[in-house]
């Protein structure tokens, strides 16, 4: 019998299952642990959270192997790791270990300032950041099976996934009522391939799932961002850098799933302890955003 | 007729769109109250770990368990099977609502990069080859006397039926062959009354 692995079906209907759910930053396999049993849908195996990468500067990279395979044999839930933008060589590294998502990711520093990954060449899905619709459009074209918004990762501030994830919105209902013969001059402003583009039009969405990311840290960050159109949330810092990551992760995991009952909102978010200490945007230098990584 | 999905996460929308190409009301079940209004339930794909820790937050497992054993008529793909069986082969201490008389095998054939699609043969929904996408799928290693085998891939069946239960270890929501819904449709009419 004739069996097909690594289409763009199987790629996409992995992200497709995460849909409404919550995929934690995890550094070792007891937090591994800890995100399973709160009800996370994955986990992104990491070196240090974004907040540490913030803090410690330097070149940060794809994590060290037995890491990952750590936390891959901690879970039974899909493990996914982070590249450099355009580092193929790690990504065929993540593709070797058998991760189930790699994600081509700002947080990490650019390996390539020019070109992102070429993801059709792999059979392990990719996600990719994205703050507005030509960018998410280029790495669905390039091959991402999922998309997230970058927001501002490690500063538990949600105000940029916020910005992201409107903007996103905002430009695919403006191509909704969009007239055809204006669509090839629209792909060319947004700098996107026509056929997704027109693909995207007809859906009404983004062709694949479209996560939050970058400064969530509450239970109500991550219900805001499902109203605001999010099929659900990565949550990295916003865990382990809180005071009690075990009550905090399972309440953002609620919180995805009744994002638009503020009565059970309210009852989860009691009592949680505190939360990461976030960062002020605009006390940030140009240089330290990580959003404008990647083009 | 009104078919509830379970609606903690997964391919929810998947199945709601399937139902509505076959001009079905649906019910997006959240919380206990929810399966009062139901003439069957589909469990959709997703983590079974997600859905039971939800579930077993907010009541709904209890609840949804009685129904099952009640004769509610349900269809559970991919993790919504593992919710459903009664043994769970590599994670023995996994709680399930164990209604389908099966054991299984979470992430049988692999990882993400061994997910695949194939073409099974179903007799039970016609003679045309279904798609059949398996993702980071379970296998079932054995099924008790009163199960019937619908389907089979590799010497290891696919999609079953028990009762008022339909299990399946693939996505028909990800296709666009609405056979395996209607199938599980014609199971639902009329169970309210019953």
């Amino acid at each position: 019998m004739e069996i097909f692995t690594g289409t763009d079906k199987v790629k996409r209907g992995l992200a497709q299952m995460l849909k409404g759910g919550v995929i934690m930053d995890v550094t070792n396999a007891e937090q591994a642990e800890i995100a399973e049993e709160a009800g996370a849908v994955a986990v992104m195996a990491l070196e240090r959270v974004p907040a540490d990468i913030r803090a410690q500067g330097g070149v940060a990279r794809m994590a060290d192997p037995k890491k990952i395979k750590e936390i891959m044999s901690a879970v039974s839930i899909p493990v996914m790791a982070k590249v450099r933008i355009g580092h193929f060589v790690e990504a065929q590294i993540l593709e070797a270990l058998g991760v189930d998502f790699i994600d081509e990711s700002e947080v990490l520093t650019p390996a390539d300032e020019k070109y992102h990954i070429n993801k059709h060449a792999f059979k392990i899905p990719f996600v990719c950041g994205a703050r507005d619709l030509g960018e998410a459009l280029r790495r669905i074209a390039e091959g991402a099976a999922m998309i997230r918004t970058k927001g501002e990762a490690g500063t538990g501030n949600v105000v940029e996934a916020v910005r992201h994830m409107r903007q996103i919105m905002d430009e695919i209902r403006s191509l909704v009522l969009l007239p055809d013969d204006e669509l090839v001059t629209k792909a060319k402003e947004l700098g996107a391939p026509l056929e997704v583009l027109m693909e995207t039009k007809s859906l009404g969405r983004l062709p694949v799932v479209n996560f939050a990311a970058g400064g969530i840290a509450t239970p109500a960050d991550a219900a805001l961002m499902m109203h605001l159109g999010a099929d659900g949330v990565f949550v990295g810092s916003g865990i382990f850098k809180s005071k009690d990551p075990r009550k905090r992760a399972r309440a953002i995991v609620l919180a995805v799933t009744y994002y638009d009952d503020p009565y059970v909102l309210a009852e989860i978010s009691e009592d949680l302890g505190e939360p990461m200490p976030g960062i002020d945007i605009r006390k940030l230098n140009e240089t330290e955003l990580l959003q404008t990584r990647g083009w | 007729m009104r078919i509830g999905i379970l609606s903690i996460q997964g391919s929810i929308v998947e199945h709601k769109n399937m139902l509505k190409k076959l001009d079905v009301d649906t019910i997006l079940v959240k919380k206990p109250e929810d399966l009062d209004k139901i003439d069957g339930i589909i469990i959709p794909g997703g983590e079974s770990t997600t859905f039971l820790t939800v579930l077993e937050n907010t009541g709904l497992f209890k609840k949804l368990q009685d129904a099952l054993k009640n004769g509610l008529p349900a269809m559970g793909t991919c993790a919504g099977l593992i919710l459903l069986a009664k043994r769970i082969e590599n994670h023995p201490h996994q709680k399930t609502l164990g209604v389908l008389d099966i054991t299984v095998s979470r992430n049988a054939y692999g990882r993400q990069r061994e997910s695949f699609t194939t073409y099974l043969d179903i007799p039970a929904i016609g003679d045309k080859p279904f798609e059949a996408v398996f993702i980071r799928a379970p296998q079932i290693l054995d099924v008790g006397k009163d199960v019937r085998v619908l389907g089979v891939f590799m010497e290891k069946p696919v999609f079953l039926e028990e009762k008022n239960v339909l299990g399946l270890t693939f996505h028909p929501e990800l296709t666009d062959d609405t056979r395996i819904h209607e199938y599980f449709l014609k199971r639902c009419i009329g169970s309210n009354e019953m």
